[in-house]
């Protein structure tokens, strides 16, 4: 409870630097500590797979592929010009906010038991994991087994990135 | 193509820094069933330490032949995912219902068990390989191209 504020009010901070950058590679970087950042927030709350993604591809995969991209851009590509912010910004964005407020007011507390979401399907999940596949994580035991079928449309879906980046490049890739 | 890097100090901590994180990666996608990670995750992990070896010592370089060699397994890590459901329905079930693997001599928690690992050593595959691939697709400036 102590950490969670100090993060959160980081996490806002980076998040408005990436934002605000006047060129294209400090605000990669930046992103890369606000994605990092972000990890120790799912850490603390006990997501620590989605952590350990978030810190392994938002901080350094995704990284690494923005700086590649912007070492070929010449030098006035990587700058950015801002023009003056549009006034319906300005009225309409905060109107976006207060709206998403008010519906988050109704959303169920931080670990609710009564949830939706803990009384569905999940306790089958996490009363069967160990039983039925020898798994004691849950989440691979979801993601591969349960929702395997899921997971390998993901992967098709990462081999489909692939083989586009490979042809939009042309020679690139073998 | 990305020239080889000529400062000492990254050249000689790339040696040290990268086989420890292949190692890493491969802890953390065997490890994942009992403890956080898991195929997606040790495959980013693998895909970033052969980014850095092609990054630190060139694409053509003796220290990165494991780049040019996985560079061909484009789609294996796929075929393998796909392969176990295939097998799932050999075994007489449903695609990908690990129960249906015929291994003889275990029972069906630790069938699904192999099956995971499985699947998850193909989600590894690929998204290594892919990674790979498109750090080298986006690396490729346009001298490259014209001249074959």
């Amino acid at each position: 409870m102590i950490l969670e504020l100090p993060l959160l009010v980081f996490l806002v901070m980076t998040a408005a630097g990436a934002i605000l950058a006047k060129d294209l590679i400090s605000a990669v970087f930046i992103l890369g500590t606000y994605s990092f950042t972000l990890a120790l927030v799912w850490a603390l709350l006990g997501a620590v797979d989605v952590a350990f993604v978030e810190a392994v591809v938002g901080a350094g995969l995704a990284t690494v592929f923005f700086l590649l991209t912007l070492s070929t851009a010449s030098e006035k590509d990587t700058q950015i010009r801002r023009s003056a912010i549009p006034w319906t910004a300005l009225i309409g964005l905060p109107i976006v906010a207060i709206l998403l407020l008010y519906g988050a007011a109704d959303l169920p507390a931080f670990g609710d038991p009564g949830s939706p979401a803990s009384t569905h399907i999940s306790p089958i999940y996490l009363e069967g994991s160990v039983a039925q596949t020898k798994t004691p994580n849950v989440v691979t035991a979801i993601l591969m087994d349960y929702r395997s079928l899921d997971t390998l449309i993901e992967t098709v879906v990462i081999f489909t990135a692939g083989i586009a980046c490979a042809l939009i490049y042309g020679k690139g890739s073998a | 193509m990305i020239q080889a890097h000529d400062s000492v100090i990254v050249r000689t901590l790339g040696r040290v820094v990268i086989p420890i994180a292949q190692l890493f990666g491969i802890y953390v996608l065997v490890f994942g069933q009992h403890g956080p990670g898991g195929g997606f995750v040790g495959g980013v992990i693998l895909a970033a330490s052969m980014i850095l070896a092609v990054l630190i010592f060139g694409r053509d370089a003796p220290d990165s032949w494991l780049v040019t060699k996985i560079l061909r397994g484009d789609g294996v890590g796929l075929l393998i995912f796909a392969g176990v459901g295939g097998l799932c329905l050999i075994g007489g079930g449903q695609f990908l219902n690990y129960t249906h693997l015929q291994i003889p001599g275990l029972d069906d928690p630790s069938r699904h068990y192999v099956g995971i690992l499985l699947t998850q050593i193909g989600v590894a595959a690929d998204v290594a390989v892919t990674g790979v691939s498109i750090a080298i697709s986006l690396s490729a400036d346009d001298e490259d191209i014209s001249h074959g």
